[in-house]
């Protein structure tokens, strides 16, 4: 037990930083997800993952694998395309799936006409599947930093967002705080995102985002009980998914992402509301 | 400043109106749904607004509470300004999956109070637990919404509308899909808040309700057909009327201007 669960950790520094940036992330965009599933925009969350990745690809492209021009090629990419999508979606008849689906395919297709005409490079596949296991300190105080400011702007946010969730029409109705809320919540989905990105890769960084959250689903039924069982999940599944990619030679971060769908499947499964399980025996009660 | 350059519009009324229409028109996409309005809404009036499908009902409602703005004309508020107003609209946007409980979807009727981040002091939660027993919701404070029958969600906003405190209600059909004993729970709240002086405009259907409780009705048909006491205005050449002038532009070419008037 302690030498499969705990050695690593002790024996080698890059694990610690492996977990502790995962613990970063999770506590981060976790709750992000959670409210990304509550406006079921989850999908949401993907189709911003795809518009960061160009970003940070230029950001590569120009300064070599720099942790800030990529962060910043990230930021500037998500927010333009999540601004205008929103923008276009508040002044034109065109719903927000429909104008964020245009605006992050022009991202992408931009985003690989760039690196085409560049030339690719092996480093750019640290871009898509991360580097978790290579954290260095400015990446780590970035990962740090990115979920303090996130869990900070939540803590501000959460009585509007909630409301911007349950009842939008009522929020505009008493105050103008509405798009603010809609925008800022854009810019933590981004921020959370480009945070990601440097652990566990562009691509997999939305896992971490809304699987646990679709797990929580199964285990509580308030927004605080959703919130902390998606940490939870976010938590273990990080710890689990390093120790197996440490023992077996996977590669982390997919590692990561797969444990966290495991923990959805068995939610599914298992959970006490609402899953299969939960719904056959309440159905079975009733019936007797 | 607005009432003295459309001054002559009230020479004789007195400067009691809560809000007024002027001219107001008002669509989607430049087709317009309410056409050359003009009525006041006196300040403690209570007022049904009845017409047939697509008469422009809920559209009206909408451009006062500005979620539509007007083609021409406008809104102008007297003795009520825009943050005095609640509006409660025909399907709710609520998203009655989403997690939270009774208690905290009526407290958010305090918003105007307490904003996003005050907090609900002794005094507001006192306040909460007498809306929700004044529309027969106890003992249901902390169920989810997602777990109430429609009626029982309707007593929940309601709820939320009597901590809003407003000077002047809108309701888009408050009655529809709800059962009777609710209703007239519902009724004796709009009531109580014409005694209290407040200025009530529902959209409704059923004309016995309306006659039994509102001592006004506005009927509307695109344009406005009649304005005034209940009994003169529910007649059944009203009626014909409403029904005519709404068949005569169904179609999108609109071929009715003032001149059907």
């Amino acid at each position: 037990m302690w030498e499969f669960v705990f050695a690593p950790f002790v024996d080698f520094g890059f694990m610690r930083r492996a977990l502790l940036g995962c613990i970063a992330i999770s506590v981060g965009a976790t709750p992000v997800g959670v409210f990304l599933m509550l406006r079921r925009m989850s999908l949401t969350g993907d189709a911003m993952a795809h518009a960061i990745l160009p970003g940070a690809a230029v950001g590569y492209l120009v300064s070599g694998l720099s942790l800030g021009a990529m962060t910043v090629g990230g930021l500037i990419a998500g927010m333009a395309v999540a601004l205008l999508s929103g923008f276009v979606t508040r002044v034109t008849a065109l719903r927000e799936d429909a104008s964020l689906a245009a605006f992050y395919l022009i991202s992408l297709a931009l985003g690989v006409l760039i690196v085409s005409t560049r030339g690719g490079n092996v480093d750019l596949m640290h871009v898509l599947f991360g580097t978790v296991l290579a954290l260095n300190d400015a990446a780590l105080i970035l990962l740090c930093s990115i979920a303090s400011l996130s869990v900070l702007t939540f803590a501000l946010l959460f009585r509007p967002l909630v409301l911007e969730c349950a009842d939008p029409q009522f929020l505009r109705s008493v105050s103008g705080i509405s798009a603010v809320t809609h925008f800022t919540f854009l810019a933590l989905v981004v921020m959370n995102l480009v945070g990601g990105f440097h652990a566990l890769g562009t691509l997999m960084a939305v896992g971490i985002m809304i699987l646990p959250a679709a797990a929580a689903r199964f285990w509580a039924a308030s927004i605080g009980g959703l919130i902390v069982a998606a940490v939870v999940v976010a938590l273990l599944s990080s710890l689990s998914g390093l120790l197996l990619s440490y023992h077996f030679g996977l590669p982390s971060g997919p590692a990561i992402i797969l444990l966290a769908g495991l923990a959805y499947g068995v939610s599914l499964l298992l959970g006490p509301e609402g899953s299969l399980v939960a719904s056959t025996l309440s159905r079975r009660t009733l019936k007797t | 400043m607005g009432r003295v350059l459309l001054g002559n519009l009230f020479v004789g009324a007195p400067m009691t109106h809560a809000i007024a229409f002027q001219n107001f028109t008002l669509g989607y996409n430049q087709l317009p749904a309410v056409l050359h309005l003009q009525a006041e809404i006196a300040e403690g009036s209570l007022t049904a607004i009845v017409g047939p499908n697509g008469a422009g009902k809920s559209t009206l409602l909408k451009g006062v509470v500005n979620a539509l703005s007007p083609i021409s004309g406008r809104v102008s508020f007297g003795t009520v300004a825009l943050e005095d107003i609640a509006y409660l609209p025909q399907q709710s946007e609520v998203d009655r999956s989403f997690p939270i409980s009774v208690v905290e979807l009526v407290a958010m009727g305090l918003w105007r109070k307490i904003g996003p981040f005050g907090r609900l002091g002794r005094a507001d939660r006192t306040r909460i637990a007498e809306a929700i027993s004044a529309v027969g919701l106890e003992g249901f404070e902390l169920r989810p919404i997602g777990s109430l029958s429609s009626g029982q969600m309707q007593r929940a906003l309601f709820a939320r509308l009597l901590l809003q405190d407003a000077r002047l209600v809108l309701l888009d059909e408050p009655f529809t899909a709800i059962d009777a004993r609710t209703m007239a729970d519902l009724i004796d709240i709009v009531r109580r808040w014409h005694g209290e002086g407040r200025t009530v405009l529902a959209v409704l259907h059923d004309f016995d309700v309306i006659r039994a409780n509102f001592p006004e009705t506005l009927m509307l048909a695109r344009q406005l057909v009649a304005h005034g006491p209940t009994e003169l205005v529910l007649t059944a050449e009203n009626q014909f009327r409403a029904r005519q002038m709404c068949e005569a532009c169904a179609g999108p070419p609109h071929t009715c201007g003032r001149s059907a008037a």
